[in-house]
C-alpha cells in the first residue's frame, strides 16, 4: 500500500474541499481497502468521510431516502425498507457476508469495482479498466464470471453488486454534491457500460460525492423477488442474479414489470426488452420465457460463460414467476 | 478408573484456542523481530531479465531486497539426495530461471509490514517469457510412467488375469474418463515461518508444519547446518491437509533473510501466493473400465490415472490405487501416467490418490449398477473382497460390510427410487447416491517419552504436530490410561525438537505410529513405577508380583488387598529422585508382511438439485466407518465429519481455473476459488462400527484423517445423477455442468 | 491469558530469545542507496479495546487487524486472507462483527473493540466460547476466534430482529425463528477449512436456546 495522508472531515463541505487529484473517499472500506491492499488503488490522500451526517433512513416524497453512510445491513433490516421495499433487502442480504454488510455503506456499494481476475490483479499486465490501452486479458482467458450482455471490445467485466441490481429494478436515484454542487442521476444513468473507456465505472466526476439515495414511491413493490444464482449457497458473488418488480391489475394482467439483472454487465443491468414485452399480458412461464429469449437475443458469450445466456433466461422466468406470486 | 481412550473428552486444547491463547507460528512474540514478504513471479515460464529494485531500496525502514542477484548461494541445494515425499525442490534464489507461476523471485524485509509490502510491490520485474505447458489432455502422447506411487511406494502400474477376456465375457460394460481439477490445500493458517539465528551456526524456526523433524532435516541439509543445530518448533497449527508436510521455499527464504540482516524474520505467505509455491492436487485424468455378468460379478476393471507433475521435481497422484484393492476381480489392470508441465510441484492433499481415485472408481461401479439395472449398494455386496485380491493377503480386519449396513440402515436406503428423476421435492430434484471409503493404514517409526514428576503429575512428550486433528487429547487419554489417572494429571508436550522424534504428520498415521509409541512409553513408565515398589523393601507393595499391582487415582496398591499401596509423590520421595522416567520407540512390525491393512467405510448422501437452475445442495449424509480402534468419540468424528466435507468440496466446489494461456491460476484467493461455507453442508451423520484389530499396532488405532474424504466425491456425484439423470464426469459439478 | 499452552516449552525459548536479542540490529540498507521517501506520516489516534484505552501512534495503512496483532500483539484475531473473504479476522466493533483486515486502524477513533481475549470474563468462558468446547466447533482453532466473534454478534442480530437471506418473507417484520439453516447462513461469512460447521451450528443453537430458556 502506497503511504497516503489521513483526514476525518466532519462536514460535506470539509470532505470536498480535502478532495484532490489523487485522493480517494473512504466509507466503510472493503472494497478500496482491499483495493489498495492488491495496488490496484494507490490514492495519495484518504479522506474518511463517517462522520459525515449522512447516516440516516427518512421518508422522502411518499419513497424513501437513504444516506449514503448507512451500512449495508442497516439497510436492509430497516423495518421500512422490509415492507415497503423488501427486493432491496433481499438483494443486500444476498451479498456478501452480515461481517462486510456491516462495514458496507450504501454509497460504496455503488462503486465497487469488478471482481474480473485480470483487473484485480496488476501483475497480469493486459488490462484496460486497470491500465486503458493495455488491452482485455479476460476475452482469451477464463472469463467464466463475464459479461454476456453490453461488453465491448475493450472490456467484458461485469458489476458485482447485489444491491444496485435492486435499486436499478427500483429505479432509485442517485444524489451527489460536488465542487460544482448537487445533482441528481437516474440510476440507470449511474453505471456506465464499458464502451472504450472501461476505466470509468460510473457517471460520478471527480471530487463528486453521493449523499443520498432516493427510492422512489412504488405502490406495488413487495410483489417482488430477488433471486441470486452462485456457485455456492452463500459468500459468493453472483453468476447471474434476478431482481423483479411485478405491477398486476386485479385480473393478473402486467401493467408495468421491472426486471434487472446481475452477473451479466459492466452494471446492472435492467431488461428493457422484456419488460416491453410483458407488459399487457399475464404472466405464464411460456409469455415470460419467450420475453427472456429476446432480452437474451443479443448476448455474446465468450469461451467459458456461454451457460450464463441460458441461465439468465431461466433466472428471469423464476423471478418473475416467484414474483407474481406474492402479495402487493 | 473408567478407562479414558475412546470417551469423548473435550480438546484439551480447547480452552486456549476458543480464547484466543493458543500461539500459531506467526505469532510467537520474538523481540527485535522484522517483517519480511515475498515477490512472485507473474509468469509460469522463462527468465528473468532484470530486477529494478532502488526504488524499494529507497522505501523507508525497509532494510534488505533480496533477489537472485543478490541471495547468498547455497551451493549445497545441488547433488544432495532428498527425501520425498517432504523433502522438495525448492526456489530459493538461485538462479533467474521461473519454473511456474508464483514463484519466489524476491523478498523484501522491513522494520514494518506495510513498508515490506509497498516495497515488493514497487520492485519491477522485467521477463522473457516462453510460452507454458499445462494442458493435460492434449499432451497425453507426453505422458511417462513413474518407478513408484503413493505413500507406500508401490509399483506404478499392475495387471492380474486378462483384462481383456474379462471385458469380453461381461454382460454389461461401461468405459469412461473421469476427471478432476487443480486443488490447492488452503488450510485457514497461511504458511508462516519465523526464523531466528541464535548463533551463526544456530538456527531457531517457528515455522507452521506437520513435521518437525523432516523440516528440521531438510533445512539443515539445505542451508549447510548440523541437524541438531535447527531448532523447530510447532505447537499449533492452523490447519495443513498435507500442504505444510514438506519444507517449502519460504522455510529457507525467512531463514536466509534472517542471516542477512541479523534479525529474527518473520515471513507469512499470502493467500494468493498460497497458489502455486506449496504444493497442491495435479489434475487427474482417470479412465476407468469395468464389466460384469448379468448377477453383477465384475469380470473386468480397470483405471489408468494421467496427472501432472512439475518439470523439476516429481509427485504422482496415485489415484489408481482403490480399484486394485477394493473389489474382487479376477481381471484388473491399473496404471499411473505423469506430464511434466510449467507448475510448482504438486503434492499430497487431504487422502492423495485415493480421495480422487475413489471418486473414478466409485463413479464408474455407479454407472454400472445403472447398466445392470441393479442397487449401487448390492453390486458392491457382490464383489465383495474377502481379502486383498492385488496382495492376496488377509484384512488385518474389514468392516466394511457391516459399514454398508449400518449406514444404509440409518440412511434409509432402502427407500430409494432406483430411477434418475423418480424423487422431487417442489424445484428440487432429489437424488440418493452412495460409495466406498478407503484408506490404507500405515505407521513410521516414533519415539516418546513419558516422567512421573515429584507431585504426583506425568509428562509426557513426543515431538510430533496437532493439525486440530486432537493429538494433544488422544496421546494424553492414552497415558493417563496406563497411569490410572484423570486427563488432567497429564501434560503432553509435543511440536519441537527438543522433545522425542516422531515422523511427519501425513497420510493418517500419527495416532498409529506416535500414539503407538506413547502408549508403550507409558506403559514402560508405568512398570517401572511397579517394579521400583515391589523391589523396595521400604515400600508396603515390597514382594508383591508385578502383575498384581495395580495404577488408580494416583497411587500404586495391591489388587489382593487394596489397601496395601502407597502414592506416586511417596514412591518417589523415598527414592529420592526428581522423577521417574521412561522412553519406548515403536516401529513398524511384522504385520505389513502378513496383512493387508486399511480402513474401510460407506457414505451415503441427499443432494436437493435445481431443476432449471442446476444448483445442488447436500442436504445430509451419513459416513458409517470400520477405523480400528477410536481414540475419542468427539475428536474423530469432528475428524470423519471434516473429511466428509472434503468430499462434498471436491465434488461441488473446489477448483483452481487455469488460464492456460499465461499459465496461472486466476482465482487464487478465497472468495473465488470456492470452498464449502456453513450453508453448503447440511445434516452429517457419522457412524462407526466398533473394530477390533490386533495386528496393525499396539493401539489397534487405524488413523481417521483421510479416510472421511474417501468416497465422499463419488456418492455426492452419484446422487446428482439420480437426482438429475446428467452424469457429470469432471469435478467439480458446478451448476453450468448440470444444466448444460 | 492465565491459560498455559500445553506445549510451551517456556524454559527453552526463554533460553534462545535471549540469545537472539544480543544480536542487536545490524541492517543491510542503507547500504546501497539512500532513503529518499519520506517516513510515513503517524496518525494518533484512542481506542478502546476490550475495555482498554489505547492511545496510538499510528502509520494510517496499518489494518485494524495488524495493529491488533503486530503491535497490540493481541494475536486471537488471526490473518486468513487478508481480503474479507474467509471472517478469520472477525472482531466485535462497537458491537457489530466486521472483518478487521479491511478497515483501517485510524478509522476507528473512539471505537470500542472487542477481540476474542475480551469475550471472557476473568477465568469464565463466554457461553459462546464454551459451547464450542462442548460441541467440538472447530479442530485446527485458527478460524475459531472469528467463528465465536460471528456467533456472539449473530445472537444480538437475532434478538434484534435482522433478517437474513434466508429469513422467510423479509417483508414482514417479526421474530425471526432461528432454524439450523438461519445459523448456517448467518455463520456462512467464517469459513472453517475443517469442516467443522454442522458443530459449530449445534455450539450456537445450544447457546441460543438456552439464553432463551
Amino acid at each position: 500500500m502506497r503511504q497516503f495522508t489521513y483526514t476525518c472531515p466532519k462536514t460535506i463541505e470539509e470532505a470536498l474541499k480535502a478532495h484532490t487529484s489523487e485522493a480517494a473517499f473512504i466509507g466503510g472500506g472493503t472494497n478500496l481497502v482491499d483495493l489498495m491492499k492488491m495496488g490496484v488503488e494507490r490514492p495519495a490522500r484518504l479522506i474518511n468521510i463517517n462522520r459525515l451526517p449522512l447516516t440516516s433512513i427518512e421518508e422522502h416524497e411518499g419513497g424513501v431516502r437513504v444516506g449514503a453512510l448507512v451500512s449495508n445491513s442497516d439497510a436492509a433490516a430497516h423495518a421500512f425498507i422490509r415492507e415497503r421495499y423488501p427486493v432491496l433487502s433481499e438483494a443486500i442480504l444476498a451479498g456478501a457476508s452480515q461481517q462486510l454488510r456491516n462495514m458496507a455503506t450504501m454509497g460504496g456499494n455503488l462503486l465497487q469495482r469488478t471482481r474480473c481476475y485480470y483487473f484485480y490483479d496488476p501483475s497480469y499486465k493486459e488490462c484496460n479498466k486497470r491500465t486503458p490501452g493495455t488491452g482485455c486479458a479476460a476475452k482469451q482467458g477464463f472469463n467464466r464470471i463475464h459479461a454476456i450482455l453490453g461488453a465491448s471490445e475493450a472490456c467484458i467485466a461485469v458489476h458485482p453488486s447485489d444491491m444496485c441490481v435492486a435499486l436499478s429494478a427500483l429505479d432509485a436515484v442517485v444524489q451527489v454534491t460536488g465542487p460544482k454542487g448537487d445533482r441528481s442521476i437516474p440510476f440507470r444513468e449511474f453505471h456506465r457500460l464499458p464502451g472504450s473507456m472501461p476505466q470509468i465505472d460510473t457517471n460520478l466526476r471527480p471530487g463528486e460525492l453521493i449523499t443520498y439515495i432516493d427510492i422512489p414511491p412504488i405502490t406495488y413493490a413487495r410483489r417482488s423477488t430477488y433471486l441470486k444464482v452462485r456457485d455456492r449457497n452463500s459468500y459468493a458473488f453472483a453468476l447471474v442474479s434476478v431482481a423483479a418488480i411485478l405491477d398486476l391489475d386485479s385480473g393478473g394482467t402486467l401493467r408495468q414489470a421491472r426486471i434487472a439483472l446481475g452477473g451479466v454487465a459492466h452494471k446492472p443491468w435492467r431488461a428493457t426488452k422484456a419488460e416491453g414485452l410483458l407488459a399487457g399480458k399475464k404472466v405464464n412461464e411460456r409469455i415470460v420465457r419467450e420475453a427472456a429469449e429476446a432480452e437474451l437475443a443479443n448476448a455474446k458469450a465468450y469461451r467459458h460463460n456461454s451457460f450464463k445466456v441460458e441461465l439468465a433466461q431461466r433466472s428471469i422466468v423464476r423471478a418473475v414467476i416467484a414474483a407474481g406470486e406474492k402479495n402487493a | 478408573m473408567p478407562e479414558l481412550i475412546g470417551k469423548p473428552l473435550d480438546r484439551i486444547d480447547g480452552r486456549l484456542k476458543v480464547t484466543g491463547g493458543a500461539p500459531y507460528a506467526y505469532e510467537h512474540q520474538v523481540p527485535n523481530a522484522v517483517y519480511a514478504t515475498l515477490i512472485v513471479s507473474s509468469i509460469a515460464k522463462g527468465r528473468i531479465v532484470s530486477m529494478e529494485t532502488r526504488r524499494a531500496e529507497r522505501t523507508p525502514s525497509v532494510l534488505l531486497v533480496m533477489t537472485h542477484l543478490n541471495a547468498p548461494k547455497l551451493p549445497q541445494l545441488e547433488g544432495q539426495p532428498k527425501k520425498p515425499p517432504t523433502g522438495r525442490v525448492v526456489q530459493v534464489l538461485q538462479d533467474e530461471v521461473v519454473r511456474y507461476a508464483n514463484q519466489p523471485i524476491g523478498l523484501v524485509v522491513a522494520e514494518s509490514l506495510e513498508a515490506a509490502i509497498e516495497a515488493a510491490h514497487l520492485v519491477e520485474v522485467k521477463y522473457a517469457a516462453e510460452q507454458p505447458e499445462l494442458e493435460l489432455e492434449s499432451r497425453l502422447s507426453q505422458a511417462a510412467a513413474p518407478q513408484k506411487v503413493g505413500g507406500a511406494q508401490d509399483p506404478s502400474a499392475t495387471h492380474r488375469g486378462d483384462m481383456q477376456a474379462g471385458m469380453a465375457e461381461a454382460d454389461a460394460r461401461i468405459e469412461h474418463v473421469y476427471s478432476t481439477p487443480f486443488e490447492v490445500h488452503n488450510p485457514m493458517e497461511p504458511h508462516a515461518t519465523i526464523a531466528v539465528w541464535d548463533a551463526p551456526d544456530h538456527l531457531t524456526l517457528y515455522d507452521a508444519t506437520q513435521g518437525v523433524f523432516t523440516d528440521r532435516a531438510r533445512v539443515a541439509q539445505l542451508l549447510g547446518l548440523q541437524a541438531e543445530n535447527v531448532h523447530v518448533i510447532s505447537p499449533y497449527l492452523g490447519g495443513g491437509f498435507g500442504s505444510k508436510g514438506p519444507v517449502w521455499s519460504h522455510v529457507i527464504l525467512a531463514a536466509m533473510a534472517a542471516k542477512q540482516v541479523n534479525r529474527p524474520v518473520k515471513l507469512a505467505v499470502t493467500r494468493p501466493q498460497m497458489f502455486g509455491m506449496l504444493g497442491f492436487r495435479s489434475q487427474t485424468r482417470q479412465a476407468m473400465a469395468a464389466g460384469a455378468k448379468r448377477d453383477g460379478t465384475l469380470t473386468a476393471l480397470s483405471h489408468d490415472t494421467v496427472c501432472h507433475t512439475s518439470t523439476f521435481d516429481e509427485f504422482v497422484e496415485s489415484a489408481s490405487l482403490p480399484s486394485r484393492m477394493l473389489y474382487a476381480t479376477p481381471n484388473n489392470s491399473t496404471s499411473h501416467k505423469l506430464i511434466r508441465s510449467d507448475i510448482g510441484t504438486p503434492s499430497f492433499m487431504r487422502a492423495p490418490g485415493e480421495s480422487v481415485g475413489t471418486y473414478g472408481l466409485e463413479a464408474a461401479m455407479d454407472e454400472l449398477a445403472y447398466e445392470l439395472k441393479m442397487d449401487p449398494l448390492e453390486l458392491r455386496l457382490k464383489n465383495y473382497a474377502e481379502t486383498d485380491p492385488e496382495k492376496n493377503l488377509p484384512w488385518s480386519s474389514k468392516s466394511l460390510r457391516e459399514c454398508y449396513r449400518m449406514g444404509a440402515e440409518r440412511f434409509g436406503w432402502s427407500k430409494r427410487s432406483p430411477e434418475p428423476r423418480s424423487m422431487r421435492r417442489g424445484n428440487a430434484l432429489v437424488g440418493w447416491g452412495m460409495a466406498t471409503s478407503e484408506y490404507p493404514t500405515r505407521r513410521s517409526p516414533s519415539n516418546a517419552s513419558a516422567r512421573l514428576n515429584a507431585d504426583g503429575t506425568f509428562s509426557v512428550d513426543a515431538g510430533t504436530q496437532d493439525l486440530g486433528t486432537g493429538t494433544y487429547t488422544i496421546m494424553t487419554q492414552i497415558a493417563a490410561d496406563s497411569f490410572g489417572v484423570a486427563a488432567n494429571r497429564v501434560k503432553f508436550r509435543l511440536g519441537d525438537t527438543l522433545l522425542p522424534q516422531t515422523p511427519v504428520s501425513g497420510g493418517s498415521q500419527t495416532a498409529a505410529s506416535t500414539g503407538s509409541a506413547v502408549y508403550l512409553a507409558a506403559q514402560a513408565l508405568r512398570e517401572k513405577l511397579i517394579q521400583t515398589a515391589i523391589s523396595d523393601a521400604r515400600s508396603p507393595l515390597s514382594g508383591e508380583s508385578a502383575q498384581d499391582v495395580a495404577l488408580e487415582n494416583g497411587r500404586l496398591f495391591s489388587r489382593k488387598d487394596p489397601s496395601k499401596g502407597e502414592t506416586f509423590q511417596a514412591l518417589l520421595a523415598r527414592g529420592g529422585q526428581p522423577y521417574l522416567e521412561a522412553q519406548a520407540s515403536a516401529k513398524p512390525g511384522p504385520e505389513k508382511e502378513r496383512y493387508s491393512m486399511y480402513a474401510f467405510g460407506a457414505q451415503f448422501v441427499e443432494v436437493h438439485v435445481d431443476a432449471d437452475l442446476g444448483q445442488i445442495k447436500v442436504a445430509r449424509m451419513v459416513g458409517c466407518f470400520g477405523a480400528g480402534r477410536i481414540l475419542n468419540a468427539k475428536t474423530a468424528r469432528s475428524q470423519l465429519m471434516g473429511g466428509m466435507v472434503w468430499g462434498i468440496s471436491l465434488a461441488l466446489y473446489e477448483e483452481a481455473h487455469t488460464d492456460y494461456r499465461l499459465g496461472r491460476w486466476v482465482n487464487n484467493n478465497l472468495a473465488e476459488y470456492h470452498v464449502p461455507t456453513n450453508a453448503d453442508v447440511g445434516q452429517i451423520e457419522v457412524l462407526w462400527v466398533d473394530e477390533k484389530d490386533d495386528h496393525i499396532n499396539p493401539l489397534g488405532a487405524k488413523g481417521i484423517g483421510e479416510i472421511g474424504i474417501t468416497g465422499a466425491g463419488a456418492a455426492i456425484a452419484n446422487a446428482v445423477f439420480h437426482a438429475t439423470g446428467k452424469r457429470v464426469r469432471d469435478l467439480p459439478i458446478t451448476l453450468d455442468k448440470v444444466i448444460a | 491469558m492465565s491459560d498455559k499452552s500445553p506445549g510451551d516449552l517456556s524454559v527453552s525459548r526463554r533460553e534462545f530469545v535471549g540469545t537472539a536479542v544480543a544480536g542487536g540490529a545490524a541492517t543491510v540498507l542503507p547500504a546501497y542507496g539512500q532513503v529518499t521517501e519520506p517516513s510515513p506520516e503517524l496518525v494518533a489516534c484512542t481506542l478502546t479495546i476490550n475495555g482498554q484505552r489505547e492511545d496510538i501512534q499510528v502509520d494510517p495503512r496499518v489494518t485494524l487487524l495488524d495493529l491488533l496483532r503486530e503491535r497490540l500483539h493481541l494475536t486471537g484475531t488471526k490473518k486468513g486472507c487478508d481480503h474479507g473473504q474467509c471472517g478469520a479476522c472477525t472482531v466485535l466493533v462497537d458491537g457489530k462483527r466486521i472483518n478487521s483486515c479491511l478497515t483501517l486502524a485510524v478509522m476507528h477513533e473512539g471505537s470500542k473493540i472487542t477481540t476474542i481475549e475480551g469475550l471472557a470474563e476473568g477465568s469464565n468462558l463466554h457461553p459462546m466460547q464454551a459451547a464450542f468446547i462442548e460441541f467440538d466447533g472447530f479442530q485446527c482453532g485458527y478460524c475459531t476466534p472469528g467463528q465465536i466473534c460471528s456467533a456472539v454478534a449473530l445472537l444480538d442480530e437475532l434478538k434484534a430482529g435482522a433478517p437474513s437471506a434466508v429469513t422467510p418473507n423479509v417483508a414482514e417484520v417479526r421474530a425471526i425463528e432461528v432454524t439450523d439453516d438461519e445459523i448456517r447462513e448467518r455463520m456462512s461469512g467464517n469459513i472453517c477449512r475443517c469442516g467443522a460447521y454442522p458443530n459449530i451450528v449445534a455450539a450456537v443453537r445450544a447457546v441460543q436456546s438456552r439464553s432463551n430458556a
